[in-house]
């Protein structure tokens, strides 16, 4: 008899999400290395509707702090685009709070949560999984029938049961980012995206508002960049009149898996699911609502493992291939669409933006370019730049 | 003389950024802690093109 049915290490969305989907039917344990759910956050908080729609997720203004209705794009030659919908497209949350909240939905359905428990060992014996876990020093050993490593960017669970999730370099962004408030200039309903090669190599700055006056400003970059992520979000907020003055109220890092998607997320008696699983979207680095849904799903084929007692890599297969049905097969589009963004000068970025419209943008982003889009693209408005026309050609093949 | 890898406290921002990229499991993030295995690091530098606050330095 194993002490657990199911281990779930990490109590971020991911792991929460399949706390909640176990909980009922499962003994489920669910350990985390922090002392407090949420935080330090390593995020902009944004999660737009459709997954509040997907997740069955009601907006509560306890953690859904800012309502977001679009967008608004600045280019480098400091045009901005903007993009403002009459409804919520989206909302900025208070992750402490949301977290919270799914943990204490998990433990309603049944599930157990410990925190600064930080798993430092794992291992295969027979049929079950034996974890080794640290509690202020003291080391004790669990065992389950199955785990899911839902421990973020910095996994190692799966590492330990023979899983290699280890991080591309060349798909990883090193992210930095302040919550200020004292603010000012910035429209609360949006969220702003500033791109140039100059001021956020790879990557781009963002504003996320989290009400009038305040809002998490960060940065994304690549990892081969020659300055620090840090070093790049100072020096521009310098040149910000709205920012300079503003106040430093939480300061946040983390690193974002932008593509280098898994072929495999299961091994023997182990399934992985969030930025474990390098679940991210990889053009904008979102991976919230991707997490969460990925918890589920992982949560639903434990269960399904734990009821016909298959736990080999091969019965749990099927997990990988449902989230790439899922979700996958459209991030792996979406990392093409990154690419092609990685290859544009300032100049073409500007080009691009006085050229084509949102929708023509959106599918080439999501990878969806219709034949009669590369057809207007290709004889129409690229053909004056012929760079540029050849980056667009090579994305647009299949 | 071999290059180690060390960790500036001071700077670090404990976000475990260094913990995912490097390829031989080295690192641990231990509450605010950054511990490097020096028998396992390979001095590949991923963790310190990685790391956003330049707390990561490989030093002589
Ligand atoms: C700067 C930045 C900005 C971002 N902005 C956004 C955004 O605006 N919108 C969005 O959707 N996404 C954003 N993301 C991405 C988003 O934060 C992640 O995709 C999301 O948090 C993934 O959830 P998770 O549950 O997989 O992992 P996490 O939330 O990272 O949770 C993993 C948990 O595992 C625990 N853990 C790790 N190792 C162990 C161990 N050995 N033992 C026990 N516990 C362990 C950790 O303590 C942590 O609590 C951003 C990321 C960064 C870095
Ligand atoms: S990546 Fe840098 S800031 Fe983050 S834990 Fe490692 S050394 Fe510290
Ligand atoms: S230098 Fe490479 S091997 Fe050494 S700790 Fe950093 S990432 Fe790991």
């Amino acid at each position: 008899m194993t002490d657990y049915d199911i281990i779930i290490v990490g109590a971020g969305p991911a792991g929460l999400c399949a706390a909640i989907e176990t909980g009922k039917e499962a003994k489920v344990l669910v350990l985390d290395r922090k002392q407090e759910i949420g935080c330090p956050k390593r995020c902009a908080e944004g999660l737009s509707l459709r997954w509040f729609k997907k997740m069955n997720l009601k907006p509560k203004k306890e953690w859904a702090v800012q309502e977001i209705k679009g967008a608004e794009l600045y280019t480098p030659n400091g045009k901005s685009i903007k993009m403002k919908a009459k409804k919520a497209e989206g909302y900025v949350l208070e992750r402490k709070i949301f977290e919270k909240e799914l943990a204490i939905e998990a433990v309603k359905k049944g599930a157990k949560i410990l925190m600064k428990n930080q798993v430092i060992g794992a291992e295969k014996k027979d049929n079950e999984i034996e974890l080794i876990v640290e509690e202020n020093k003291e080391k004790k050993k669990i065992t389950c029938k199955i785990v899911i490593a839902c421990d973020g960017v910095d996994s190692l669970t799966a590492k330990m049961l023979g899983l290699n999730t280890k991080l591309d370099l060349k798909e990883t962004d090193s992210g930095y980012q302040y919550e200020m408030t004292g603010i000012t200039g910035y429209d609360e309903n949006l969220l702003h995206l500033f791109f140039g090669t100059d001021i956020a190599p790879r990557g781009y700055i963002w504003i996320f508002p989290k009400r009038k006056g305040t809002a998490n400003v960060g940065i994304g970059i690549g990892a081969y960049e020659k300055e620090t992520a840090k070093y790049y979000l100072d020096k521009w907020i310098k040149t910000q009149d709205g920012l300079k003055n503003g106040s430093i109220i939480e300061v946040n890092a983390g690193v974002i898996p932008v593509g280098g998607f898994l072929e495999k997320m299961q091994a023997d008696n182990l399934l992985v699911a969030g930025d474990a699983g390098h679940m991210v979207d990889p053009i904008h680095g979102g991976g919230i609502g991707i997490a969460m849904e990925g918890g589920r799903l992982a949560g639903k084929h434990a269960i399904k493992a734990i009821k016909e007692n298959k736990f080999s890599e091969k019965d749990l297969s099927e997990y990988t291939k449902e989230w790439y049905k899922l979700s996958g097969n459209d991030l792996k589009r979406r990392l093409k669409g990154r690419h092609l963004l990685e290859k544009l000068t300032n100049d073409d970025f500007n080009y691009l933006v006085d050229s084509i419209n949102v929708e023509e943008a959106l599918r080439i982003g999501n990878g969806t370019l219709t034949k009669k889009d590369k057809t207007i693209l290709f004889t129409k408005k690229l053909i004056t730049r012929p760079k540029l026309l050849k980056l667009m050609i090579e994305y647009a093949r299949d | 003389m071999k290059m180690t890898v060390e960790n500036d406290p001071d700077k670090c921002v404990y976000c475990g950024g260094c913990v995912g990229v490097c390829p031989v499991q080295a690192i641990t993030l231990k509450d605010t802690k950054i511990i490097i295995d020096k028998n396992k690091c390979i001095n590949c530098g991923a963790c310190v093109s990685i790391c956003p606050v330049g707390a990561m330095k490989l030093k002589k």
